[in-house]
C-alpha cells in the first residue's frame, strides 16, 4: 500500500508527535507515505475569507501534484484534511472558483482534472488494512487503558467521507482493536476551541475546559486526537484553565497513532511519548502497558 | 371493420381550429394570433380563431356555433394538457353533432409555453404542432365508447381513522365494504393518541365507537392482519388478492375473553409493546389495546416459544375452553371483485435517530411525541403518570417543534400536525407534571378552526415559547443547577442571543413520513407519488382523493400530512366519489384499444405473452390472435410487436401518426 503524503505546517512543528508516530505507525504495518514533493500551505487559514480565488488556488495546487503522483493522499492534520475535501468540492461545483484555480495553476505549467482521493489516516488505517493486521501486531495491548477519543470537526463535518457526522467511532474501533477500553462521553464531536485559542482564549478555554472536564467525569485515564491542532488546545492551556477552574486535573492528550504505536511495541522514539507536555508514561506504566523503567531499565520503551 | 371515417373518400374535410391564450399561461409565451393565422392558411381548415379562456363556457360554445355555423367535422384545439381538458372539447365536439374522436388536442401549454422561455421559437414549435394534429385529424375515425358494469363493492385499504370513516360511510350508504388492514386491529395511529386537539376529546373515547360500528356492520368485511398482495382489472371491475396473515387464532372460535393471555407460561410481557411506544412489554399472545377491533387475540410468532420450535407446555391452548388456539394456521388468500379501491395506508412518524444532535436514544429522557401519547394516556404503559426512566416526575421540559420537517438535511415539508399537538402535549404534561414547559418552535402554525385560540389559551396557561431551532441538546453543565439534567441550547431568535434551558424531559415533535413500502404499494395500486413519496392526487385543488387511476381513490396521511378532521373529510370525499362511480352503475370505456385484423394475422403468438393486462387469446378455430377490448388499455405494446402488422390501435392508426410526424417533421 502506497500514498502519497501531505503533511502540512502543523506535523512540522507542533505537531511532530503526530508526524514521528504515524509515520513509525505505517512502517509497522508496512503502508508506504510518500511526502508530496514541493507541497505548500494547505490554505486553512482566513486566507479563504480574505481572497478566495488564491486561497483555493493554493489548496488545489496541492491536489495537483497529488494528482500526478497518481496516489491517494494522506493528510493527517484534520485541517488539511477538510480544506483539501473542499477545495476539491469547490472545484468541482463552482465555475468561478474552477476557472481561478485552473488560471492560477497553469502559471506553474500544472493541472487538476480532479480525481484524487483525500484520505485521512483514521480512515486508511480503518479501511485499507487486511482484516487483523493490526490486531496481529499488536505486542502491549492496551488492557486497562481507558480512552476517551476526541474527534473534533474537520473529519466528519462538513463532509463525512468515512464516519458518522455527529457521533463518530472510527478511532473507537481501532483503539478497541488494540485493547484499549473507550469511555462513552457526549463531547467527541464538539469544537476544540479551534483557532479562537489564539484570538479569544477565554471563550476557546471554556470550550476545551468542557471537553476535558467531561472525559475526566467519564474516567479517562487520557484523551485521544487525531488533529494537531485539537491536540494543542486540548494539552497546552491545561495550566491556563486550571486558573479558572481549580477542579480540572492534569490528564494527558495523545494522538491516537502514538497509542497504536504503543500497542504495536514500537520504541520511544517511534511513540513520541516525550513530546507530550503532559506525561502520559506514568499511566501507561501504572497499566502495566509500557514496562517499569527502573526494574526493567534493559527493555524499556522496547 | 367498418370504415366510418367521413371525408375520407367522398366528404370534404372540414376543419376548426381553435387556439387558446390559458390567460396568459400560453399567450404570455407563444403568439397565439400568429398561430390562428398560419393554421388558417393549411389546407381543409375551415376556421382558425384563437380565445382567451377556451375552456370556459363561451368558450366551448364558439366551438358549438363554429361546427354548425361552418358545417365543420373536425376539430382541433391547441390549449393544456388532455389530461386536462380533452374530455371538455370532446364534449364540446359532441354537442356540436359530430362524433367526440374527431376531435384532437394539441398540447403547447406544458409541451410549448411553460418550458420555452424564446417567443419566436415557441411560437413557431405551436405552429409545427398544430400542422401535425391538422394532418393527423383528417384520418380520424368515428369511435364509440364501450359501456361496462360496475361492481356494487368497495375494498377499502388501511385501517386507520381514514379507512374507518370511509368505509363507514360506504357500508351506510349500502354497499359492501371489505376493510382490509396489516395490523392485528384497526385504528391506526388515532387509536394511540390520548387527546385530541383542540377540543382535548380523548381519542379513544370518539374513535372506539366507529371501530366497533365497522366490526359489527353487516355491510363491512373486516380482514386484519391481512394486506392486499395483488389488483388487477379496471375501474368498476377490480379483481383483488388478499393474503391473510395467520393470527394462529381460529377467528370464528375466539370471543375475545383473553383467557389465554392470562394462562401464556410467559408471567409478564417478553417482547416489546409496538402499541405502547415499545416502552412496555406485552406476551406472545396479546391483543393490542383494550378496545381492539376485532376483538381476537393474535400469536406473535417471533415472541412465541413454540412457534419459535422451542419446548412450551402451550398452557394457552389448554387454557381456551373453546379450542380457538391453532399453531398450524397458515396464511391464506381471498380472492374478492370490487368495483372501486380507497388507499388510505396512513404515514410514518419521522425516525427520531435521523437528528442524533436531539440525543434520541442517546439520553434516556429524550421521548418522541408519539411515545409521550402513550406515556399521558391513562391505559398507556405507565397509567398516564409521567415519570421519567429513574422513576421521577419531570420539572421541566421541552419540547423541540419540527423535528425532522422543514429540513433541508430531513424533510423539507411541514408536517402540518406537528404544532397543534405540541400544544396538546404541552398542555397535558403541564396538568399531569406541573412542570415548566418550553416550546422551541420556529413558527407556530395553528391554521384551523379553534386552533389559534388553543394556541393562545397555551400562552395564557403559562408555557414559554422560545423561538429558534435548536442545536443541540447536551449533557455538560456549566453551571450547577445544570447539573445531572438535560441542557437545550437554541439561539432565542426573539432575544438574539444563545440561551441554555435545563430540562428533565425532552418531548421531539417527530414530523410525518410516507411509509417505509410506500413506494411497493403504489405500484400495487399503479398510482404515482410525489417527489417526497405521499401518494399523489390527480389534481391538487380539483382532484383531491382521485388518482391516475380510475377508480383507486385516496384518503387521510398517505396522500400528505393531515390532522384528523381534515382526514376525516378526505375520507368523506373518497367514499362521496367512490359512491358515484358505483351508483352511475356502469364505467364509459376508452375507444382507443387495440384489435387485429384477421387476414393479416399469422398466428405466430408473438402478442399474447407482452400483453400486460393479460387482454389478448388466441382463437383456436381461426388460427389468429383475439383482444378483448374490456381488458385493453391501448398501452400499443402489442401494436409495435406484430410482426406482420395485423394489429392496429384505434387513435393511434399507422395513417395518423405517420401523417402527423410528417407534418411536424417538414421544417427539421
Amino acid at each position: 500500500m502506497k500514498y502519497s503524503y501531505f503533511p502540512g505546517c502543523s506535523l512540522k512543528a507542533t505537531g511532530r508527535a503526530y508526524e514521528e508516530s504515524f509515520l513509525s505507525l505505517c512502517k509497522a504495518l508496512d503502508m508506504e507515505m510518500e511526502e508530496l514533493e514541493n507541497w505548500n500551505c494547505c490554505g486553512a487559514t482566513s486566507f479563504m475569507s480574505v481572497e478566495m480565488g488564491a486561497a483555493y488556488a493554493l489548496t488545489i495546487r496541492n491536489l495537483a501534484i497529488a494528482e500526478k503522483a497518481g496516489l491517494d493522499m494522506v493528510a493527517p492534520c484534520g485541517g488539511c484534511y477538510g480544506i483539501l475535501l473542499k477545495a476539491d468540492h469547490y472545484y468541482k461545483k463552482y465555475p468561478t472558483v474552477h476557472e481561478s484555480a485552473v488560471k492560477s495553476l497553469k502559471t506553474e505549467g500544472l493541472e487538476y482534472k480532479g480525481t484524487v482521493r483525500v484520505r485521512h489516516p483514521l480512515d486508511v488505517l480503518a479501511s485499507d488494512l487486511p482484516p487483523r493486521a493490526l490486531r496481529s501486531k499488536v505486542k502491549k495491548p492496551l488492557k486497562g487503558l481507558k480512552v476517551a477519543c476526541y474527534y473534533g470537526c474537520r473529519f466528519v463535518r462538513p463532509i463525512a467521507p468515512f464516519d458518522d457526522m455527529h457521533n463518530p467511532e472510527t478511532m473507537d474501533l481501532l483503539l478497541k482493536t488494540v485493547g484499549a477500553r473507550i469511555v462513552d462521553y457526549t463531547m467527541k464531536g464538539k469544537c476544540c476551541g479551534g483557532a479562537m485559542s489564539g484570538a479569544m482564549p477565554n471563550v476557546a478555554q471554556e470550550m476545551t475546559y468542557l471537553i476535558l472536564r467531561a472525559a475526566e467525569r467519564a474516567e479517562a485515564d487520557v484523551v485521544a486526537t487525531a488533529c494537531p491542532l485539537c491536540q494543542f488546545n486540548l494539552e497546552a492551556y491545561q495550566d491556563e484553565i486550571r486558573a479558572a477552574h481549580p477542579d480540572l486535573k492534569p490528564i494527558p492528550v495523545v494522538y491516537f497513532t502514538q497509542l497504536l504505536g504503543v500497542a504495536l511495541g514500537l520504541d520511544a522514539t517511534a511513540t513520541a511519548l516525550n513530546r507530550q507536555i503532559v506525561p502520559v508514561e506514568p499511566i501507561l506504566r501504572e497499566k502495566g502497558i509500557l514496562a517499569d523503567e527502573k526494574k526493567q531499565p534493559a527493555t524499556a520503551g522496547v | 371493420m367498418d370504415d366510418k371515417t367521413i371525408g375520407n373518400g367522398s366528404e370534404e374535410v372540414r376543419i376548426g381550429f381553435f387556439i387558446c391564450h390559458c390567460g396568459s399561461n400560453i399567450a404570455g409565451t407563444i403568439d397565439v394570433e400568429a398561430v390562428a393565422d398560419y393554421v388558417r392558411t393549411l389546407p381543409n381548415v375551415v376556421v382558425s380563431s384563437d380565445y382567451k379562456y377556451t375552456c370556459s363556457v363561451a368558450g366551448q360554445d364558439m366551438i358549438v356555433e363554429d361546427i354548425l355555423k361552418y358545417k365543420l367535422n373536425r376539430v382541433v384545439v391547441a390549449a393544456c394538457s388532455p389530461l386536462l381538458h380533452e374530455k371538455t372539447f370532446r364534449a364540446a365536439t359532441q354537442r356540436g353533432g359530430i362524433n367526440p374522436f374527431f376531435f384532437h388536442m394539441v398540447n403547447i401549454r406544458e409541451h410549448g409555453s411553460w418550458v420555452h422561455q424564446d417567443r419566436a421559437l415557441a411560437t413557431q414549435k405551436a405552429m409545427d404542432m398544430a400542422r401535425g394534429a391538422i394532418a393527423r385529424v383528417k384520418f380520424h375515425k368515428a369511435l364509440e365508447k364501450r359501456r361496462e358494469p360496475v361492481r356494487q363493492s368497495v375494498l377499502v385499504v388501511g385501517g386507520g381513522i381514514a379507512g374507518i370513516h370511509a368505509a363507514l360511510t360506504m357500508a351506510n350508504a349500502g354497499k359492501k365494504v371489505y376493510l382490509v388492514e396489516r395490523e392485528p386491529t384497526i385504528g391506526g395511529h388515532m387509536a394511540m393518541f390520548d387527546k385530541t386537539f383542540p377540543t382535548l376529546d380523548c381519542a379513544a373515547c370518539i374513535l372506539t365507537p366507529k371501530m366497533s360500528e365497522v366490526g359489527s356492520h353487516p355491510n363491512i368485511v373486516l380482514w386484519s392482519y391481512s394486506e392486499v398482495t395483488e389488483i388487477k382489472g379496471y375501474v368498476g371491475n377490480y379483481d383483488v388478492t388478499v393474503k391473510r396473515k395467520p393470527r394462529y387464532i381460529k377467528e370464528d372460535l375466539c370471543v375475545g375473553c383473553l383467557d389465554c393471555i392470562d394462562h401464556c407460561v410467559f408471567k409478564t410481557g417478553n417482547t416489546d409493546d409496538e402499541f405502547n411506544q415499545n416502552l412496555s412489554k406485552r406476551k406472545p399472545v396479546y391483543i393490542p389495546f383494550a378496545q381492539a377491533v376485532p376483538r381476537l387475540v393474535a400469536i406473535d410468532p417471533a415472541a412465541c416459544t413454540h412457534l419459535n420450535g422451542g419446548k412450551c407446555e402451550q398452557s394457552c391452548a389448554t387454557a381456551c375452553d373453546r379450542q380457538a388456539i391453532d399453531f398450524e394456521q397458515k396464511e391464506t388468500f381471498e380472492h374478492i371483485g370490487v368495483g372501486a379501491v380507497i388507499v388510505a395506508t396512513g404515514f410514518k412518524p419521522f425516525d427520531a435517530h435521523r437528528k442524533p444532535l436531539y440525543g434520541y436514544g442517546r439520553f434516556p429522557d429524550v421521548y418522541t411525541a408519539l411515545e409521550v401519547e402513550r406515556l399521558v394516556c391513562s391505559s398507556g404503559p405507565t397509567g398516564g403518570d409521567v415519570v421519567l426512566k429513574d422513576g421521577s416526575k419531570p420539572k421541566s421540559v421541552g419540547i423541540i417543534h419540527c423535528v425532522g420537517s422543514r429540513d433541508h438535511q430531513t424533510n423539507r415539508w411541514c408536517s402540518r400536525v406537528c404544532c397543534m399537538y405540541s400544544l396538546k402535549l404541552a398542555h397535558l404534561l403541564k396538568e399531569h407534571t406541573d412542570a415548566e414547559i418550553y416550546n422551541f418552535y420556529i413558527d407556530i402554525r395553528t391554521p384551523g378552526k379553534g386552533y389559534e385560540e388553543f394556541y393562545e389559551r397555551l400562552q395564557e396557561e403559562g408555557n414559554h415559547f422560545i423561538r429558534g431551532r435548536v442545536g443541540d441538546i447536551t449533557d455538560v453543565p456549566i453551571i450547577p443547577e445544570e447539573e445531572g439534567r438535560m441542557i437545550v441550547r437554541v439561539e432565542d431568535s426573539l432575544a438574539g442571543f444563545v440561551r441554555r434551558i435545563p430540562v428533565d424531559m425532552v418531548v421531539l415533535a417527530t414530523g410525518l413520513e410516507p411509509r417505509e413500502d410506500a413506494s411497493e404499494i403504489r405500484r400495487r395500486f399503479n398510482i404515482s407519488c410525489s417527489s417526497e413519496g405521499f401518494f399523489l392526487e390527480r389534481h391538487p385543488k380539483l382532484a383531491p382523493v382521485s388518482t391516475t387511476t380510475d377508480g383507486v381513490f385516496l384518503a387521510g396521511c398517505c396522500q400528505g400530512p393531515k390532522d384528523i378532521p381534515d382526514t376525516v373529510a378526505q375520507a368523506g370525499a373518497a367514499a362521496a366519489e367512490s359512491l358515484v362511480l358505483l351508483d352511475v352503475g356502469y364505467v364509459e370505456m376508452e375507444p382507443m384499444t387495440a384489435f387485429v385484423t384477421e387476414k393479416y394475422c399469422s398466428g405466430c403468438k408473438t402478442c399474447l405473452p407482452l400483453c400486460p393486462f393479460s387482454a389478448i387469446s388466441r382463437d383456436e378455430e381461426k388460427g389468429v390472435a383475439v383482444i378483448n377490448p374490456v381488458l385493453c388499455k391501448g398501452c400499443g405494446t402489442c401494436v409495435a410487436a406484430c410482426p406482420s402488422g395485423a394489429i392496429t390501435q384505434n387513435l393511434f392508426e399507422d395513417r395518423q401518426i405517420f401523417a402527423e410526424i410528417e407534418e411536424l417533421l417538414v421544417h427539421a
